[in-house]
């Protein structure tokens, strides 16, 4: 019979089905009574993409969790998608590693304030960062927007705040960044291709 | 990209990862695939084991890339123009280039004016204050027909292959071999492998990376390869190609995007101060053919544009108002990240964004970046990780030695998701848009990139609505047509950038005939209009998320051809063609020059075949349309007006060079190092000299982590948990330093402190009598993260950039070392 290598771990990983498993070729009372279930058995796979270099390798990621309201999914394991053209399954030292990536000690939480002159973070909530942001921002805007120049010229310009975008960002997140920081006249705006 | 957009038209890379598997020869210089794209390079060990293909590495270290390779050449840090101008000089002199291809595809026939001269390292039009050029010499002759002339014979002294052929005379076997410290043997047997790929049915692909990229001459050494590949006739076919391995998961899709100081999305520019007239900036955009019958499809131009400015301002944007021209800033100078570092450190600049980016750590000369965040008033960082950045005011000892209670800088530190908490479209290096899927729930708090940038922005817009404000106009009409405007979907941005019709766009042949209706997804950039009638927000994805839905979300993995082309998998831009150029795979004539990997032939009506055809379907071989359908003269240019810092490739020095001088011209001190490279107010003097600093030092990546990432993550810190430098035994000897013993690196700049691997990787050069030792320095530690804490590399880097990206020279640099 002609299976690939994810069906044939779902067939085998289930634990349930008689039928699958009896495609297999195995009758399934032995096959239940020896195996305990495989832990990505219940796990949700999701399609995904490497976000360290440009390769563009496929990845499964598996997680608990069944996307119902109250449960909290977790990725508890990632591995090559071998369907992909490119990677094939396979996955490099560093792609072999996103699981640890995922879940950093360094991972942040929280929105965080760090005052001038302190040695310390404090955690604020989210209005709280995005109202004093928002407010830092419009306040440097208005007091340094350059709308014509000395000669004349129309520029319509803000260059006292200036931004650095990512490199493994999304492309929506990029357009939606790119969208707003030129409708707010910026020019010292770069992202990682630069460097 | 600033270097293949001038020469091929396109900024990216030419063909893809599966492809390199149909390459004879594999060049791999200025990168290091093995370890740095490690399941990319499986392609370069398929293409060997099923193609008899050969591996040619050439690289100041002996690299697992090398480990692989047919055959190893090592080079000094820094002279790769030299080692590849003389690649050119070879193949002009034994006669090894694909010449039917040179001449048909290329503007080697192009008759240059009589203005454009070269001497004492110079080319025409160099200003020496500005340490720029005026280019206006360098074009081509143009006829009575108002067409550029071509001498199809290229025997006109000042026709473009004339031209070559005469600059690169002077990059013979033994003058590269005393720049590069190349064994002359080895160089000639380089180029005996490279030569081996002249013939039609023969094809070599060049893979490189950042060790091109990060150079004053960086762009121009991306050039000298281009400039190879075609004499040898390899781009545009199968298993050919120049392949930019790029260095982060979606810096294609940024680049694309446009986020850069002087660009909008799909490669559309922003306008000068100078541009004050809308008829005029459209006008120098929209590029005229310079040869009869040829696409230059620039000429498109203001349907892309037009439909961009539609997208972000909708019914804001009219023709009465030139499209919000006024809405777009005007530059007076690119504001690229070390100009941003510079004024910040002069404190000009008070506010700063890094949204997932870390410049205390990417950056060169370290002190300098942390100096220049310190001038700050408020930093914010937006980021999955605790960066080097975002605790930039924190002393941790001599790693980041800086007076807290001193920096006045106000921090905010957002937590954004990563790639497995979101869905989205990446684009890898090969153009593919690979849509992936969120799995997981981000920890505490953390939200989306657009989230955030939604927060901010209804902020600012209520600010604005309500108390006004410089210039609201453009915050207050930008399209925000999102279901949930403080959560905009991956799905609906998507569907944005793809565009559009805005009302029903009927068929200019025949207007009864509704091509699409208004509100309709558009198949394509071909549908693009100039009237306002269609909205696209990246014109170069328009295709990706069609009436069919999100091809980008496709996962069919057939390849019906054999050739690795999977047109089902995902969507590639532009069009889903998967090599570019691909016109050129076929002679003049329509047919594969090579009928093995045969992507696309003329069947007498039409192209077709395994690829996308990347040329008008319906243009026959007769009509004559050139391959490179974006440059105004339909081929790909050997010389061209597109660099800033020179019309054809020369090599001079790193800016830090162990020899202190160019051996090309040992007499004119002026052009040492890239003469039209932009050098800030005293980085000049925080060069190091060679009396100081006398050996080479290189930056680089090990294949256990990425960047300044994996280092948060616990199995990459446990394989590589602590800093160390690589130098060769010679020197080891020299300085009495064992294997495993600690020891200073200083540059000009500043001092790291690492354990010293001592190896035979790396050898001693013999540059013209100099010895050259050159010192390997792996970057990934800093001092925050799981791994033991460490110096932040980029300490001992220069702060100059490549004339043309500004893109810092940290790949060839000085240093001295010493045990600890």
């Amino acid at each position: 019979m002609d299976m690939n290598r994810r069906q044939f771990f779902k067939a085998c990983a289930a634990g349930l089905g008689g039928s699958s498993l009896a495609l297999l070729g195995f009758s399934p009372q032995p096959v239940l009574a020896e195996t305990r279930n495989f832990k990505l058995a219940r796990t949700t796979e999701t399609r995904n993409t490497c976000t360290y270099c440009s390769v563009g390798c496929g990845i499964i990621m598996y997680s608990l969790g069944d996307n119902a309201k109250n449960a909290h999914s977790e990725i508890i394991h990632i591995e090559g998608d071998p369907d992909h053209p490119v990677n094939r399954g396979t996955l490099c030292p560093k792609g072999a590693g996103l699981l640890d990536y995922i879940h950093s000690p360094s991972r942040l939480k929280h929105p965080e304030y760090r005052a001038p002159g302190s040695n310390e973070w404090k955690r604020i909530s989210w209005d709280e960062a995005l109202d004093r942001v928002a407010k830092l921002m419009k306040a440097d805007r208005d007091a340094n927007f350059v709308t014509t120049t000395a000669d004349g010229k129309v520029v319509n310009r803000w260059l006292t705040t200036g931004m650095l975008a990512a490199s493994a960002s999304s492309n929506e997140a990029g357009y939606i960044t790119h969208k707003l920081a030129r409708s707010l006249g910026m020019l010292v705006f770069d992202n990682q291709a630069r460097v | 990209m600033a270097s293949l957009a001038p020469t091929f038209g396109r900024g990216a890379m030419t063909n893809h990862w599966v492809d390199i598997k149909n390459a004879d020869v594999v060049l791999i210089m200025g990168g290091n695939a093995a370890e740095a794209h490690p399941c990319g390079f499986k392609w370069v060990t398929e293409a060997k084991a099923h193609n008899k293909a050969r591996l040619v590495v050439v690289d100041p270290r002996f690299t697992r890339s090398a480990a692989m390779a047919d055959y190893y050449a090592p080079i000094r840090v820094g002279t790769d123009i030299a080692f590849l101008g003389g690649v050119i000089n070879y193949l002009i002199t034994n006669d090894k280039i694909q010449k039917e291809y040179v001449k048909n595809y290329t503007n080697a026939t192009f008759v240059l004016t009589e203005s454009y001269g070269f001497a004492d390292g110079l080319f025409t039009g160099y200003n020496e204050a500005k340490r720029s050029y005026d280019r206006s010499s360098w074009g081509y002759e143009i006829g009575k027909d108002g067409y550029a002339v071509v001498d199809p014979t290229m025997q006109n002294p000042r026709c473009v292959f004339q031209v070559l052929k005469k600059h690169y005379s002077r990059y013979t076997p033994e003058l590269v071999s005393q720049i590069c410290g190349t064994p002359k043997d080895a160089f000639l047997k380089v180029c005996e492998y490279i030569a081996s790929t002249s013939t039609p049915d023969r094809v070599m692909t060049i893979m490189y990376a950042l060790g091109w990229t990060q150079h004053s001459q960086g762009s121009q050494m991306i050039r000298t390869g281009a400039l190879v590949q075609l004499l040898l006739g390899n781009i545009g076919l199968a298993g050919g190609g120049m392949n930019a391995l790029r260095g982060h998961s979606n810096i294609q899709g940024l680049t694309d995007l446009g986020l850069l100081t002087d660009a909008l999305p799909g490669y559309l520019t922003l306008p000068r101060d100078a541009e004050q007239n809308y008829d005029e900036y459209i006008k120098v955009r929209t590029i005229k053919p310079v040869r009869p019958n040829q696409m230059s499809y620039w000429q498109n131009y203001p349907k892309f544009h037009v439909s961009l400015m539609k997208a972000w301002y909708g019914g804001a944007a009219t023709k009465e108002n030139n499209w919000a021209y006024n809405y777009l800033p005007k530059l007076d100078k690119n504001y690229d990240v070390l100009q941003a570092f510079e004024l910040m450190g002069q404190g000009k600049i008070n506010g700063y964004i890094c949204q997932g980016f870390n410049p205390v750590a990417s950056f060169p000369h370290k002190s300098k970046i942390v100096g220049s965040l310190s001038k700050l008033k408020f930093l914010v960082v937006i980021d999955p990780l605790a960066t080097e950045t975002s605790e930039f005011w924190k002393n941790f000892g001599p790693q980041n030695d800086v007076d807290t209670a001193k920096i006045q800088t106000e921090v905010i530190r957002l937590p954004s998701t990563c790639f497995a908490e979101e869905d989205g479209a990446i684009v890898s290096s090969g153009r593919w848009l690979q849509w992936h899927w969120k799995g997981a729930e981000p920890p505490g708090e953390a939200m989306t990139d657009p989230e955030i940038i939604a927060g901010l922005y209804l902020r600012l817009k209520a600010m604005y609505a309500k108390d006004g404000g410089a210039y609201p106009d453009p915050l207050l009409n930008l399209t925000w047509a999102h279901k949930i405007p403080d959560h905009p979907s991956s799905d609906e941005l998507a569907m944005e950038y793809n565009g559009k019709a805005l009302a029903d766009l009927t068929d200019p042949k025949d207007p009864k005939q509704v091509l699409l209706r208004g509100g309709q997804q558009l198949p394509g950039f071909a549908m693009l209009r100039d009237d306002g009638s269609t909205s696209c927000g990246c014109w170069i994805y328009s295709g990706c998320w069609t009436q069919a839905g999100n091809l980008m979300a496709r996962r069919d993995n057939s390849d019906p051809f054999g050739v690795g082309q999977t047109l089902g998998w995902a969507w590639a831009w532009p069009a889903n063609r998967r090599v570019l150029y691909n016109r050129a795979s076929a002679d003049p004539k329509g047919r594969p020059w090579n009928p093995k990997h045969k992507l696309i032939a003329w069947s007498g009506t039409a192209w077709s075949g395994s690829d996308v055809p990347d040329i008008r379907p319906d243009a026959a071989p007769e009509e004559e349309v050139g391959p490179f359908i974006m440059t105004a003269e339909g081929v790909a240019r050997l010389f061209t007006t597109g660099m800033a810092d020179g019309p054809l490739p020369e090599h001079y020095e790193p800016f830090e060079s162990p020899l202190g001088k160019n051996l090309l011209w040992p007499n004119n001190p002026k052009v040492v190092s890239n003469p039209a490279a932009r050098v800030f107010k005293g980085d000049m003097e925080a060069f190091g000299k060679p009396k100081d600093f006398p050996y080479a030092a290189t930056t680089y990546r090990l294949t256990e982590h990425f960047h300044f990432w994996t280092k948060h993550a616990e199995v990459n810190a446990i394989t590589q948990p602590q800093q160390f430098v690589e130098i060769g035994e010679e020197l080891a000897k020299e300085k009495g330093i064992s294997n495993g013993d600690m020891v200073k690196v200083r540059s000009n700049r500043g001092e790291i402190r690492a354990v010293a691997c001592v190896t035979k990787r790396i050898k001693v050069l013999d540059c013209g009598g100099t010895k050259v030792h050159t010192v390997g320095v792996p970057i990934h530690w800093g001092y925050t993260g799981v791994t033991r804490i460490g110096y932040i590399a980029n300490t001992l880097t220069p702060f100059v950039g490549d004339a043309n990206t500004q893109t810092p020279e940290y790949k060839a640099f000085i240093v001295t070392i010493e045990k600890a």
